[in-house]
């Protein structure tokens, strides 16, 4: 019998913080506007701390890192079925109620632009310049047949549930 | 070392941009020197004395006139 010599050592990431342990992670699951929203206030307002702050997009989270000028995503009829029903970008993000076809989210911009509270594409533009990590699941890229090419820029390396779960080990976690 | 005074003016803009414009405008500073922020979110008051308290960062005066907060604040040395 062979000796096992494949078991690798994992160095742990540079910390961003100078505290290792002052860390938040947001498992970003929801590509609601009301959702993201929060989502992005919340990680740029971390980093904005100095915590060492990541955001793991997941499922229906993943949406809202499609670029707004990518229409169509999939590679087979129903990962496409799919894009054309639920859109992805930050700027078509849907309210989880009172969206009325579109006319409450509109409003609810509207809104927002006259309190000058940032919109969900500024806070993600800020959330990358204040150095929070954005990881992509692969898992989700691979179900609806999203590529790299169809995501915006600036974002970590995808990953799976066992790189979310060990960066969450000990942090502030929230599941969004 | 001479102490500069960055100014910020953040007036109108509401929660999260005054504390996260401000911390990447403080990336900018040297340990020691200030920055004045002007801003008119009601919310940034117990957001700018929990931040200061949090980062270290020193709140050295906080003031208001006609609904215009005004924070002196001291980056962490």
């Amino acid at each position: 019998m062979g000796e096992i010599e494949n078991a690798v050592e994992v160095e742990p990431r540079a910390a961003a913080s100078d505290d290792e342990d002052d860390r938040l992670v947001i498992f970003a699951w929801s590509g609601d506007l009301d959702r993201v929203w929060p989502t992005l206030i919340l990680a740029t307002t971390g980093a904005a701390m100095g915590m060492r702050t990541t955001v793991f997009f997941t499922f229906w989270g993943l949406f809202p890192l499609v670029r707004n000028d990518v229409r169509i995503t999939g590679e087979n009829w129903m990962q496409k079925m799919m894009s054309v029903l639920n859109r992805g970008g930050t700027e078509h993000l849907k309210l989880s109620k009172m969206n009325f076809g579109g006319a409450g989210s509109a409003m609810m911009k509207e809104l927002a632009r006259e309190q000058k509270v940032a919109s969900p594409s500024e806070l993600l533009e800020m959330a990358r310049d204040m150095g929070v990590r954005l990881i992509p699941c692969q898992m989700t890229m691979d179900l609806l047949g999203l590529g790299r090419e169809d995501l915006v820029e600036g974002l970590e390396e995808p990953a799976g549930a066992t790189t979310a779960l060990l960066e969450a080990k000990g942090a502030t976690t929230l599941f969004i | 070392m001479t102490i500069t005074v960055m100014k910020l003016d953040l007036k109108g803009l509401s929660c999260p941009l005054p504390i996260v414009k401000t911390a990447k405008a403080m990336r900018d500073l040297r340990p020691g020197e200030l920055v004045e922020v002007l801003a008119t979110d009601p919310g940034s008051v117990p957001d700018f004395t929990a931040w200061a308290r949090s980062t270290g960062n020193e709140l050295v005066e906080r003031t208001e006139e006609g609904g215009v907060y005004r924070f002196v604040l001291r980056k962490k040395g």
